[in-house]
């Protein structure tokens, strides 16, 4: 293959696949049985990291930029003026083999415009895999774009090789949708997320009887919504996400702030900023669902319909709350240490292995790493000193946000001195 | 109080074991182990030569197996590869309270050992992550996978099982720098190897010993690299806590001469 010009194919192909903030590579297990190339455990390995913090775990790639859609928030759509190119399939499959044989990927995520229709696309998606599989008896990770409007057969076959398979939803609501991508149908999308959930359930219903039956999308499909484009609230946003979640068993939904790239009069600015708080907010808010017990009605209602910027979510509940507190360490159950600011999961099982022992004071639990800062105006514990003003939430949010260093401070400054 | 005993031994994970087997059998009271490259404090020591035998640390290792978790195993293995000063005297209190049948107090993270070597084992655990993550294959032109690192703490021990079922089809070695050995795998099983071609001042194999492809991968690589950042999110804080400056030197990505 001539070096130059596959160089300049993968500046502009990962250049355009890099909006596609997905990175994971975990969650499927393959073993490397056959003495073969590649494992995944399941942990998932970031190789390096991007100048603005991101995970490089994977070859991001789209196999081509040429595209007959004009969805406006994309690059690569139709009528933008760029420079185009396309891959062959082998040169992917060499690019990834040499690059996983180095130890700089986990493995490949492969996306595409749509060239001809979504079958002849996602046709050539499955080839890649399906030769890394069988020819060079690869074992990382394969990450596939499920194309909106693939047949089922294509859906089919595309998870006996891929470990995840992902149809980014993009515009968190219907409407939105229709303005940005006109062209392009709702069902489209639902299409594939429909079939890749019914797959899975039929490959776990069949493992337990048959014990060869092959894998299926090991490790599930995931989305992905851009926020910030369409004027949509913190609180739409989550509650698609949790359809998406309960609806077809997503293992991930990930949020990506906008990224103006294109003049469009539908579109904000070009010289918007990019809302990274605002996203890790919702990144937080998404852990909260899944791993703390949190529901989404608690976070949201409908006098709060977004998140605080200026606050964690967590902290944002317990403000709102404070009937719930103070929680005595030595006592509450599990579900409530979650609640508490500034006490993760892993301090909360630490909690609870370390009070069978002892009555826990406030020096175990700095040794344990809970952020007291936060934590000590919600708690009681083996002391008499605590926290026992009554503080009104407003008065305690100031107390708090003034001892925490926040990474994010210059975005709030200006809304802080409004309050002191 | 009785007067300390100081156990010296030479560094080895059977040679600490071999210590605490000799603690048993003499029934010392007030040990102290030390590693024999490490400068002593005092002026006046009594000082006791531990030396290594496989059959010792052997009966020591599996009387711990027997009592432990494969996690509290893992965990005290990890610790001593800390190589963190005096780290042995924790380790052994942690291995008394197993041998004394107290294993129930193993999870007591209100005990500043018991917290110390779960946190320490989390911070060799995490360069061991790092190592997993950040080690970068050079093909050679002998068709052999080299990487060069220095870790901070001694973690080639632990990685060894993770490389050789990812990387079963090729020859590779990656070879600490810093504790002047390495680890070779030759597509059967993996050997300690020390190589004359690595010395303090030369780090990483040379260009003219690189397989004919080589540097043109590299290169794609690094275009690979620079063309997935996106400039309006730049965040060199984050990058920087991510990516410590002190592991750049082993990636390819990061190099200045692409
Ligand atoms: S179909 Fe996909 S690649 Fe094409 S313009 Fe729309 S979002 Fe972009």
């Amino acid at each position: 293959m001539s070096f130059e010009r596959i160089r300049e194919k993968l500046s502009i192909l990962a250049d355009a696949a890099k909006y596609d903030v997905s990175c994971a590579s975990s969650g499927g297990k393959r073993k490397n049985s056959s003495k073969g190339l590649g494992n995944n455990t399941g942990m998932g390995i970031c190789h390096s990291y991007t100048e603005d913090g991101r995970c490089v775990s994977l070859l991001k790639i789209l196999l081509t930029n040429h595209c007959i859609y004009d969805c406006a928030y994309c690059v690569t759509r139709k009528s933008n003026d760029i420079k185009r190119a396309a891959f062959k399939i082998q040169e992917v499959v060499d690019l990834t083999i040499n690059f996983y044989r180095r130890n700089y990927i986990e493995g490949l995520f492969l996306s595409s415009g749509i060239f001809k229709n979504a079958d002849f696309t996602m046709e050539r998606l499955v080839a890649v895999a399906k030769k890394l599989r069988l020819e060079e008896n690869f074992n990382g990770y394969i990450h596939l774009k499920s194309i909106p409007g693939a047949s089922d057969e294509l859906m089919r076959e595309a998870g006996l090789y891929a470990d995840r398979l992902s149809v980014n939803i993009e515009i968190p609501t219907v409407s939105g949708l229709q303005l940005l991508a006109p062209d392009k149908k709702h069902e489209d999308f639902i299409k594939p997320m429909e079939k890749v959930k019914n797959e899975i359930i039929q490959y776990k219903a069949e493992k337990k009887i048959i014990k060869s039956t092959p894998r299926y999308a090991p490790a599930g499909q995931s989305t992905q919504m851009i926020i910030g484009a369409t004027g949509e609230s913190d609180q739409e946003i989550m509650y698609s996400a949790t359809y998406y979640y309960k609806k077809f068993n997503m293992r991930r939904v990930y949020y990506s702030g906008y990224i103006p790239v294109l003049e469009d009069n539908r579109l904000p600015a070009i010289e918007t900023e990019v809302p990274i708080l605002r996203e890790n907010r919702l990144y937080q808010t998404d852990w909260l669902l899944r791993f703390y017990g949190f529901s989404v009605n608690e976070i949201f209602n409908k006098d709060h319909k977004n998140l605080d910027l200026d606050i964690d979510p967590k902290l944002g509940w317990a403000l709102r709350n404070l009937h719930e507190f103070p929680i005595d360490i030595n006592t509450a159950d599990k579900r409530m240490l979650a609640r508490i600011p500034g006490i993760g999961m892993q301090s909360v099982s630490k909690i609870l292995q370390a009070r069978r022992f002892r009555k826990l004071d406030w020096s175990h639990l700095k040794a344990i790493g809970i952020a007291l800062n936060r934590a000590q105006y919600f708690i009681v514990c083996n002391s008499k000193d605590f926290y026992k003003k009554e503080l009104s939430p407003i008065t305690l949010k100031n107390i708090i946000i003034k001892s925490t260093h926040s990474k994010y401070k210059k975005h709030f400054s200006q809304q802080l001195s409004l309050f002191t | 109080m009785e007067q300390q005993t100081t156990l010296l031994y030479d560094g080895s994970f059977d040679g600490f074991l071999c210590c605490i087997y000799m603690i048993y059998d003499e029934k010392i009271k007030n040990p102290f182990i030390r590693r024999e490259s490490e400068k002593s404090q005092q002026l006046f020591e009594n000082i006791e030569y531990v030396t290594t035998e496989k059959q010792k640390s052997k009966r020591v290792w599996q009387g711990f197996i027997l009592k432990t978790t494969r996690k509290q195993q893992l965990d005290i293995f990890k610790t001593f590869l800390s190589e963190i000063k005096g780290v042995e005297n924790t380790l052994f209190k942690y291995i008394q309270t197993v041998f004394n049948d107290n294993t129930k107090y193993l999870t007591d993270y209100g005990n500043k050992d018991i917290l110390k070597i779960s946190q320490v084992a989390k911070m060799v655990g995490r360069e061991k992550h790092r190592m997993e993550a950040f080690v970068r294959f050079v093909l050679t032109k002998d068709n052999i996978y080299i990487a060069t690192v220095t870790p901070d703490f001694n973690v080639l021990p632990l990685i060894i099982p993770h490389f050789k079922d990812r990387y079963a089809d090729q020859k590779w070695v990656i070879y600490d720098v810093k504790r002047n050995y390495g680890i070779f795998y030759d597509l059967k099983t993996v050997e300690t190897i020390t190589m004359d071609y690595f010395s303090k001042l030369n780090h990483s194999i040379s260009k003219e010993a690189y397989a004919d492809k080589e540097n043109s991968f590299q290169e794609l690589w690094y275009t690979y690299y620079k063309n997935v950042n996106i400039t309006s999110r730049k965040n060199k804080k984050l990058h920087h806590q991510h990516l410590p400056k002190r592991y750049w030197k082993y990636l390819t990505e990061k190099r200045k001469d692409l």
